[in-house]
């Protein structure tokens, strides 16, 4: 809690606490570690602050001639340089920057530049980035995401096996989900209730449970095997033909949970 | 009127140095970033923060800080004749007063170009709003996940017929001699916001200061036990390690 007392004699403070004297107090409501005689909390509330080098799920919120502005959960619009896509040739007379990226588009992006006295610059040059072609959005908060991803990604790995799906989790709180349509519920409810309970112990063990008692419930149509099946298809953009329109369809809509 | 029986009862029935009854829940709104509600005497306020987020307009933004914004506002039906919904010469103030009793509390350099909002809503209004609203705020504030160097809690103290009362409500706000509101960052023992109405004497004002800070303190014990509630579903004792 902001406030309390977390530890008194020769302690650094590092992140959300603070020191006066010989005390180390706290800035934000969290959980507090103590290392050494290093102090930290790890917040339980929070903003999205961009990290360079973080992956991140966007929304195109404009496009300019030059640069497209995109929406990262965070206080800060990001953007994109257009010639950070069309290479040092890019003109912004010849080339349509909403033929690559429009309005609504999710990208995923990492964030090339960012301090805090100038707006967050994020890239899509890299494997895997770039914008989603289909997919369903959902929103957590981005304090939770370390817990969504879990030691060394076992908590989003189990959800992908479970449901058939592929997460695409950016670090602000965004996250696109591909996959069968069933199976995208499943992982939702299973992200929602990481989320929901993202504090407790013992959370990828009740997130197990309940990912078993739910495909013990699913008629025979999508058994484990099934659902393996179901995943390729969809980790390589193309998706069945329904469930495809289906996808691009609850994008636009952009869930809001 | 008659505030104080010959027993010392006051005309709600408490002694001179005890709270009205208080309530509060934090996380009660689902848009806001933070949110808290307060139930404190007849009092019933809903605070919200936002951001920190864009500040708009654009030319408000400082580059080394977040801009506070604070709008202590009250419903037309929050008072007993409807009350116009613009804001008054009285709620400008007290949103200024607000401001400035969270701000010490805050790190705004934690978020240059930003703006922080706050919104302040009574809905039912007593005595002592003004204190009930910085209580609310700071815990919505605390939710919003806003760096703080303390929670901020307040407490009013004063004067009816001669006695010195503790968190004063309607009645003894209007009829009675003097209003001290007090705001206090419990834990580093500073004073944020200190105010008076009337006239009180050096010693008076001493002890009746006194009484204040010590209402801060069993407000802050409930302020507290609000944001534990909606953070860990149970209370802890201060200090534990997590």
């Amino acid at each position: 809690m902001p406030g309390d007392l977390i530890a008194e004699g020769d302690f650094h403070p590092l992140a959300n606490t603070y020191r006066v004297g010989d005390k180390v107090y706290s800035l934000r409501v969290g959980l507090s570690e103590v290392e050494g005689n290093k102090v930290k909390v790890i917040p339980l509330t929070g903003p999205y602050v961009p990290k360079v080098d973080d992956v991140v799920v966007g929304l195109v919120t404009e496009v300019s001639a030059f640069a497209w502005t995109v929406d990262i959960n965070s206080f800060f619009p990001a953007f994109i340089p257009a010639q950070s896509v069309f290479g040092r040739r890019f003109s912004p007379e010849k080339d349509e920057l909403a033929r690559e990226f429009d309005v609504g588009d999710a990208i995923v992006a990492v964030v090339a530049a960012f301090d805090r006295s100038k707006d967050p610059m994020l890239s899509v040059s890299g494997p895997r980035l770039g914008r989603v072609p289909n997919g369903q959005l959902l929103k957590i908060s981005p304090v939770k995401v370390p817990r969504l991803i879990g030691r060394r990604g076992s908590m989003s790995k189990m959800i992908e096996d479970a449901s058939g799906c592929k997460l695409v989790i950016g670090q602000n709180g965004y996250l696109i989900v591909t996959g069968p349509p069933e199976g995208m519920v499943l992982a939702a409810e299973a992200i929602r209730m990481v989320e929901d309970q993202a504090h407790t112990s013992g959370l990828t063990e009740k997130v197990e449970r309940f990912l078993a008692e739910k495909l013990g419930l699913q008629p025979p149509a999508a058994p484990e095997g099934g659902a393996n099946e179901g995943r390729t298809p969809a980790g390589d953009g193309q998706a069945p033909e329904g469930s495809a329109s289906n996808n691009s369809k609850s994008l636009e809509e952009e869930e809001r949970e | 009127m008659n505030l104080i029986d010959e027993n010392g009862t006051r005309i709600d029935g408490r002694k001179v140095d005890e709270l009205r009854p208080i309530k509060m829940e934090v996380g009660v709104l689902k848009n806001a970033d933070g949110s808290a509600y307060i139930e404190w005497g007849k009092n019933k306020i809903v605070a919200a923060v936002y951001g920190p987020k864009e500040c708009h307009p654009k030319h408000l933004a400082l580059a080394d800080r977040a801009v506070m914004k604070c709008r202590y506002h009250m419903a037309p039906f929050s008072v007993s004749d409807r009350k116009a919904p613009q804001p008054s010469r009285r709620e400008i103030e007290l949103s200024k007063v607000t401001r400035e009793a969270l701000a010490p509390a805050l790190i705004l350099e934690e978020y240059p170009r930003t703006a922080i909002e706050i919104y302040v809503e009574v809905l039912t209004s007593d005595g002592g709003s003004r204190g009930a609203g910085i209580t609310a705020a700071a815990a919505a504030l605390a939710d919003a996940g806003i760096p703080m160097r303390d929670l901020v809690v307040a407490c009013a103290a004063g004067k009816a017929q001669d006695h010195l009362i503790l968190d004063l409500n309607d009645e003894e706000d209007k009829e009675g001699q003097v209003d001290l509101p007090v705001a206090l960052m419990p834990n580093l023992g500073e004073v944020t916001l200190l105010q008076m109405d009337g006239i009180l004497t050096r010693e008076e004002f001493e002890t009746a200061f006194k009484m204040a800070l010590e209402g801060c303190k069993k407000v802050y014990e409930i302020q507290r036990e609000a944001v534990m509630q909606r953070y860990f579903g149970e209370s802890r004792p201060i200090n534990k390690e997590a």
